[in-house]
């Protein structure tokens, strides 16, 4: 388990990092939602990986650390508000800089003053 | 002292925020009054704070009275009020500036503002790392939004880098956290400070590599070397107040830096590997800034590499980590927050005079108040160059004392070069705006007395700090020496002496 866990982490961060190193901001914006996945499952296995083992004490022998969960939620919550937050100012950008790049205009654009 | 009292650092920006959000833009004059008391009543209440941490003790408050480890606490201590105070001062100034006119650009300028002080305040009080980071979170999304007030073409393309950096930072901080929870198994810092020497070997270099990531974050909040460049156009394209308060925003990194390095990591062998990057980066992002300040053609993109300078100072001495550094750091962290927050003020009031040409630095219109805003600009040059009589040439000297002989032919020299590249830059642009000005009419409306009121407000500090430098200076070295014994915060939570605490004592 633990190995397809640091794999699909590993392959969702590598995707986010990608992404969000292209020029428009599409890509940019799925790409940090890729990262925030990633981050999230990290942050749900860092109180250790284990099967059958609630969180409440008394329910199973070795119960699972709680902690975890509360900060993904918390994470969660944050995460998908700034998502929000960018979409819409993403959206902003287009209309208001007449281009989907990043930087307001590509490089030839730029190039061509 | 009723315990409760240190949560209302946060209670206060929140409430009244929530009151001006809810009450929307119906009436402007309001608002404005009940932000200005709001803030009035925050500087009041960081100033006793500031009076209460003198006496050495540090003040705890647990939320919703959960002990130490396991809930959230509130932390008090000498630095902690401190930042308070100083974040309240420069709020006010920028109050005041935003409520002669700038306010009304866009919409729910007040509320938005103090959201920002609530987390500003937030993460300075916090003793919880995850809680930093909800806090870090709070200001984020609310300077998010100041930034755009008002907006227009600069500010949203700007607005865009400044946000998705932030994001990506915010989810470093989050894996950052996740790997010193996993190595520790805790993450309120004093807890996480004493089981981090418990540590056994091999979990060492997992907190090695999350402590490393979290200096990754919070430089990129203080906007250290290969990490700062997305600062100067956001600073620039800021309406003044906002770039004004934004001036302590690259501070929370330090603060954060400073916090972890001594409180957290200050007895591991993590303290050592930070420091020497701190110092290199510090002293990288210093040359660089002071030749962003040469090239500036602007007047506010030249006071955001001044806010850059100073973020390299700061960082390259919080390198150092000797107690006399720390002091003359902390000395020179208030002075330059204060100076470059004014400067982004006087740009402002330079710039609506000038027509066209704005803060640009080219050939204009005559100044209509050229004297008077000659004078404020004078002052403020001063300061933040480090000329005597104000408080840059003190802070600045004092810090050139504090570095010891080893590190002093890089200090010294890059120091003093700066200094002398910033008095060229800020000459130059003194010359442009009030002496290089076609003849014929002025235009532009006066400076209204609430704005000058907030310039003042924060220039006052560069000679009053010159003024009370002794009880200042007794304050800073007192925070200082807080700052190197972090087995003192460990007893005051924990009442008992730790391995850390009895490790220190042993070897001196």
């Amino acid at each position: 388990m633990e190995a397809l866990f640091s794999l699909v982490v590993g392959v969702l961060t590598a995707s986010g990092t990608f992404l969000l190193l292209r020029g428009r901001t599409f890509p940019v914006i799925v790409g940090l939602a890729l990262l925030s996945y990633a981050v999230n499952l990290f942050l749900f296995s860092m109180g250790g990986l284990n099967t059958d083992a609630a969180a409440v004490i008394g329910d199973s022998t070795a119960p699972s650390d709680p902690l975890p969960q509360a900060l993904v939620l918390t994470a969660i919550v944050i995460g998908f508000a700034m998502t929000a937050f960018l979409v819409i100012l993403a959206v902003r950008a287009r209309s208001e800089l007449g281009s989907d790049h990043v930087d307001g205009k590509t490089g030839e654009e730029r190039g061509k003053g | 002292m009723n315990p409760h009292l240190l949560i209302l650092p946060i209670l206060l920006p929140l409430v009244s925020a929530l009151g001006l959000l809810l009450t929307g833009q119906a009436n402007l004059a309001w608002q404005r009054r009940v932000s200005l008391l709001a803030t009035l009543a925050l500087v009041g209440l960081s100033a006793w704070l500031l009076w209460l941490s003198d006496d050495g003790q540090i003040r705890f408050y647990a939320l919703g009275d959960w002990p130490a480890p396991f809930g959230i606490v509130l932390m008090l201590d000498r630095l902690a009020a401190l930042m308070l105070a100083l974040t309240a001062v420069l709020a006010l100034g920028c109050v005041l500036f935003a409520s002669a006119g700038e306010d009304s650009q866009g919409s729910f300028f007040h509320g938005l503002f103090q959201l920002q002080l609530m987390g500003l305040n937030g993460a300075f009080l916090t003793g919880d790392l995850f809680n930093l980071f909800v806090f870090f979170e709070i200001l984020l999304l609310a300077s998010y939004a100041l930034l755009m007030h008002g907006s227009d073409k600069p500010r949203v393309a700007a607005g865009l880098h400044y946000v998705v950096l932030n994001l990506v930072g915010s989810a470093l901080f989050l894996v950052a956290l996740g790997t010193l929870y996993g190595a520790t198994g805790t993450l309120n810092m004093a807890d996480m400070a004493r089981r981090l020497v418990e540590l056994p070997e091999d979990r060492q270099v997992l907190a090695g590599a999350g402590a490393l990531l979290l200096i990754v974050v919070f430089s990129l909040k203080a906007a250290a070397l290969p990490l700062y460049f997305w600062l100067p156009s956001t600073y620039a394209a800021a309406p003044a107040p906002v770039a004004a308060l934004f001036a302590i925003m690259t501070k929370v990194g330090l603060y954060a830096i400073l916090r972890i390095e001594s409180l957290i990591f200050g007895a591991g062998p993590g303290a050592a590997l930070i420091q020497g990057w701190l110092w290199w980066m510090g002293l990288a992002t210093l040359a660089l800034a002071v030749i962003g300040a040469l090239g500036a053609r602007d007047l506010r993109v030249l006071a955001a590499y001044l806010v850059l300078a100073s973020a390299g100072v700061l960082l390259a001495s919080a390198g150092l980590d000797t107690p006399q550094a720390d002091a003359a750091l902390l000395y020179y962290l208030v002075h330059s927050t204060l100076i470059t927050g004014a400067l982004f003020l006087l740009a402002e009031l330079i710039g609506i005079q000038r027509g066209k040409a704005g803060t640009r630095l080219v050939r204009a219109r005559r100044l209509r108040q050229g004297t008077l805003l000659g004078w404020l600009f004078l002052v403020a040059a001063v300061a933040a160059i480090g000329l005597p009589p104000l408080s840059g040439a003190l802070a600045k000297l004092w810090l050139l004392q504090a570095v010891d002989a080893t590190a002093r032919p890089w200090f010294w020299s890059l120091l003093l070069l700066a200094t002398l590249g910033v008095l060229i830059a800020l000459s130059r642009a003194g010359s442009v705006l009030f002496w290089a000005s076609h003849k014929g009419d002025t235009s532009g409306s006066r400076v209204q007395p609430l704005q000058l009121a907030g310039v003042l407000c924060l220039l006052a500090g560069a000679p009053l700090l010159a003024l009370f430098a002794a009880p200042m200076a007794e304050f800073t070295l007192a925070t200082a020496d807080q700052l190197a014994t972090p087995q003192r915060v460990l007893g005051a939570l924990f009442g008992e002496p730790t391995a850390l605490a009895l490790q220190t004592e042993e070897s001196p």
